[in-house]
């Protein structure tokens, strides 16, 4: 057995014997195929808001979820009892819980560990005290409040949280992972003539508390001090359509709201995504590569592992242009006769079922100077930060958030301009975009939600041009 | 999927709560609950999910430093080690003046009955029964319907405790039971999608036709929709949508973002902040408002609460904590899960009604948009500014009449302007899945977006 497969099963369970009998439990009743997630949650965190350190909370969470498959119908049920006999009453449960198509049998399960990527982080959280922790809370709040006498409101969060998994199933795979995230974010209220202006800054790691070497949170605090202020003389938006350039890093939630949802391997069989059956065609500009890759160390939708025990792996959605490929979970992946899960199974917790998500979503670099897709823009709108998103996938309808924009008034960058919505069409936005930096950044943090469930992840983009986006102001 | 014999919430609250030392406050909130969900696809089941939920959470305040520790888990030996975390957590905060738990106020909570033995008891195939039903009343409902993203039947029904060490006690059980599927409709190009739901306390009271009607008649009406020329406009808000506006104001209400000065209402108390025709409550009194509730987060009586009467902001929404910041008592709106420490909010907001229903609304419009979705209420929406900006989709009026379907718009305002604008408030109250009960509502000028 791999080593962390070994130490996480130890800490977890004890040993497999729990395991086993689940799954044995569950082919006796039928199942085609049964599965043992086990998760381990410990989060830690403190916020400091009214110039104060108000909150510091600890949370634990821990138990299993057991998926009885059967034909095409999903039994699941979760318990909190890690024993023997909770596993096996909760395979039971859920494979009673759909119908049976034949009888079962015996059969032996051998587990093989395949895989235990979890890595320990350089500075364990856990390790920290929490001491230290909230005084990177103060850090924040004297920056911010400092140099800018309007801001009148700091909030700042700091979070950190070690999930380990382990994943057992009856086509013998084995495996583990070791998560550990830490977030810190600023959020800060300046008030003006015209009203209050908000403006936030977070950072994310898929890692420990040494993220604070290389980040110092003053200087965050002071950047989202910097958005607030820089907002209260900003004019209301434009409403209409005009051509939006999408500063790097701004947040590549435009391509996981534009096209990331619907290249969702569920949401394509289920008929409700507009890039159904485009596999192979040009569905974007030819600068358009865009790629979903769970590998890439410290970054916060960076998972060894996905929640069915599959290594995460770098996935081409999009190659010059041209669609290549729909990501997938193990149910969509034995459907559609691939060989395998493209590692995008992931679930909130051991109460939920997994199903496809994404992971670190961005855009590659292209040709073009950041510089000079501004300066070509004779009028449009500049957004250096944006907020969430959401998307219609049925239609392609998407909409983001500008939590800093601007305008361009012949190919420079103006005034600033208040918050809103800009909202598009995935297909239409894709085949819009005439230019691409060739600079690239990872955007803040992220979680995505999906049928009520919320997931870590990370999206990235160089510098990019659309030629049309409609800006949802209220300025004529 | 509980093996030992399950323990008795009220007893285990109160026993930690009595754990308190001298010059300590503690406030233990516990919850358990079962339920489950079925997932309908092409008359199959796709998932049947069996649902087991504890917690506890544990808050210490002690010096005016408050700390907090919870455990998904009722087992002894965890709850056993939360108090002493809390207290260690409580170590690192700084000292709050205000910082405690609800204080005994001699409130008596309404004769509600939130648990209905129908949910517990509803058999597994009757439930799959529901799910199955409404995904094919859905198919079809209407000729345009090209297939069924989810149908789905979900329940819980559990029990939750709380106490504090001041004396606040309180235990109580619910059960709920709802329904909801996302129809989608094609026209060979363009394909739509729209949801309904409906909610309830007995299983055999949804209602699977209605619900597979509307779903399917709103993925069908906005076949053919696309972009219009940016435009002012009046803009019609059914039940449903009017139920999200009231909560984006709701959310500026609460005394958490008033007493921190985030709330653009924050100095307005006893002024004009809408337009005559608006009336809000937060009412957990009203029995059939599935928002009704006996006891807020910290045990303390739920009780009708009026906010803005007539236009008129005369009150807030307190949890202890915020009311001590405010200077007032708390009027019991402390939302919670048993994982984090109470937050604020409403539990049934209530809209007066006024005149009319939705179609003598509309006939009263020369020109105008029905709000069918909005999309994008968190990126879009800062209840700090007030800036409103949303994706959306609806049916324009024209002449009195409901006319062409539109899609890739977005609405914009301010939240502030919007209740100003409240041009009319229908009669017609819905009883919503969320609690709400709210009418149609008008509002005078919104700016539409598009092409």
């Amino acid at each position: 057995m791999i080593a962390s497969t070994e130490r996480i099963c130890e800490e977890l369970l004890g040993d497999l014997s729990g395991v086993e009998r689940a799954l044995r439990a569950a082919l006796r009743r039928g199942a085609s195929f049964a599965e043992v997630f086990v998760e381990d949650r410990a989060a830690t965190s403190a916020v400091l808001d009214d110039g104060r350190v108000e909150d510091v909370s600890t949370g634990w969470d821990r138990g299993a979820g057991i998926r009885v498959v059967k034909g095409e119908s999903t039994g699941f049920a979760h318990t909190t009892d890690l024993s023997p006999d909770g596993l096996v009453a909760a395979a039971e449960a859920a494979a009673e819980a759909v119908r049976s198509d034949g009888g079962g049998g015996e059969r032996v399960v051998s587990l093989r560990a395949a895989i235990g990527r979890g890595g320990r982080p350089v500075e364990p959280p856990w390790e920290i005290p929490k001491r230290k922790k909230v005084e990177l809370l103060a850090a924040a709040d004297r920056a911010a409040r400092e140099k800018h006498p309007a801001v009148f409101q700091v909030s700042a969060h700091y979070a950190d949280s070690r999930r380990r998994i382990l994943v057992a199933n009856t086509e013998g795979l084995l495996a583990s992972d070791e998560q550990v995230r830490t977030l810190f974010a600023v959020s800060c209220v300046a008030r003006g003539d015209g009203g209050m202006q908000t403006g936030r800054e977070s950072v994310g790691r898929t890692g420990g508390f040494e993220l604070f070497a290389e980040v110092d949170v003053a200087r965050l605090a002071l950047r989202a001090a910097e958005r607030a202020v820089s907002k209260l003389h900003a004019r209301p938006a434009p409403a209409g359509s005009m051509p939006v350039v999408i500063a790097a890093g701004g947040g590549g939630v435009l391509f996981h709201e534009a096209c990331g949802h619907g290249l969702e391997a569920d949401l394509v069989e289920k008929g409700a995504s507009v890039f159904r059956d485009k596999r192979g065609e040009m569905v974007a500009s030819e600068l358009v590569t865009l790629v979903d890759d769970g590998t890439m160390a410290g970054e916060w939708g960076c998972v060894g592992v996905d929640d069915e025990g599959h290594p995460t792996v770098r996935n081409i959605l999009i190659r010059n242009g041209v669609l290549t490929d729909y990501m997938s979970d193990w149910t969509r992946a034995r459907r559609q006769g691939r060989p395998s899960s493209s590692g995008n199974g992931r679930r909130q917790s051991f109460r939920h079922l997994p199903m496809v998500r994404m992971t670190n979503t961005f855009l590659l670099p292209g040709p073009h100077d950041p510089a000079e897709i501004v300066a070509s823009t004779e009028k449009g709108v500049y957004v250096k930060h944006l907020g969430g998103g959401q998307v219609n996938t049925a239609t392609g309808d998407f909409v983001f958030g500008m939590t800093e924009a601007y305008l361009i008034e012949n190919g420079e960058i103006t005034t600033p301009i208040r918050d809103g919505n800009l909202i598009g069409n995935g297909p239409e936005v894709l085949r819009n975009i005439d230019a691409v930096g060739n600079d690239f950044a990872m955007g803040p943090p992220g979680t995505c939600g999906k049928d009520g469930q919320g997931v870590p992840v990370g999206d990235g983009m160089p510098t990019v041009r659309v030629v049309a986006l409609t800006i949802g102001g209220t300025a004529a | 999927m509980s093996t030992s014999r399950p323990v008795d919430l009220a007893d285990l609250v109160g026993r930690i709560a009595s754990r308190a030392r001298d010059g300590e406050l503690v406030e233990v909130f516990a919850s358990r609950s079962d339920g489950v969900s079925v997932i309908a696809h092409e008359g199959e089941v796709e998932s049947f999910t069996i649902s087991h939920g504890e917690a506890i959470g544990v808050r210490v305040v002690a010096g005016g430093r408050e700390g907090f520790a919870s455990a998904g888990t009722l087992d002894d030996d965890v709850v056993a080690t939360l108090l002493d975390e809390a207290r260690e957590n409580a170590t690192f905060a700084e000292i709050d003046p205000h910082a405690g738990v609800a204080e005994p106020d001699g409130f008596e909570p309404p004769a509600l009955c939130l648990f209905d033995e129908a949910v517990p008891r509803t058999g597994r195939h009757d439930k799959i029964r529901l799910a199955l039903d409404l995904e094919s009343a859905t198919k079809s409902a209407h000729p345009a319907i090209c297939g069924v993203r989810q149908a789905t039947y979900g329940d819980h029904w559990g029990e939750a405790a709380v106490a504090n060490s001041l004396g606040v006690q309180a235990a109580g059980s619910v059960s709920s039971c709802h329904i909801g599927v996302a129809a989608m409709a094609s026209d060979g190009t363009m394909t739509t999608i729209a949801s309904s739901v409906d909610a309830g306390r007995d299983p055999s009271k949804l209602d699977v036709e209605k619900v597979a009607r509307d779903a399917a008649h709103r993925a069908a009406r906005i076949l053919g929709a696309a972009p219009v020329p940016t435009r002012r406009l009046p803009v019609v808000f059914e039940p449903r949508k009017t139920a999200v506006l009231v909560g984006l104001v709701l959310d500026m209400l609460s005394g958490e973002m008033v007493t921190k000065g985030r709330s653009p209402f924050t100095d307005r108390l006893d002024h004009t902040i809408a337009s005559e025709a608006l009336t809000i409550v937060d009412d957990p009194t009203d029995p059939d408002s599935l928002g009704a509730d006996t006891h807020d987060g910290e045990g303390l009586a739920c009780r009708r609460n009026l906010l803005v009467d007539r236009g008129r902001l005369v009150g807030f929404l307190h949890n202890s904590t915020t009311a001590r910041r405010f200077g007032c008592r708390s009027n019991a709106c402390a939302l919670r899960g048993a994982r984090s420490l109470p937050g604020v909010g409403a539990h049934a907001p209530h809209v007066e009604p006024g005149e009319g229903d939705l179609e003598s609304l509309i006939s009263s419009l020369d020109e105008g948009f029905l709000v069918q979705s909005l999309v994008g209420l968190h990126s879009g929406v800062n209840p700090i500014s007030g800036d409103f900006s949303v994706g959306a989709e609806g049916l324009l009026i024209r002449d009195g009449s409901v006319a062409e379907p539109v899609r890739e718009v977005t609405l914009a305002s301010t939240l502030q302007r919007v209740l100003m604008d409240v041009m009319a408030v229908g009669a017609d109250l819905e009883y919503l899945p969320d609690g709400s009960v709210v009418p149609t509502v008008v509002i005078g000028e919104m700016t539409l977006a598009g092409r």
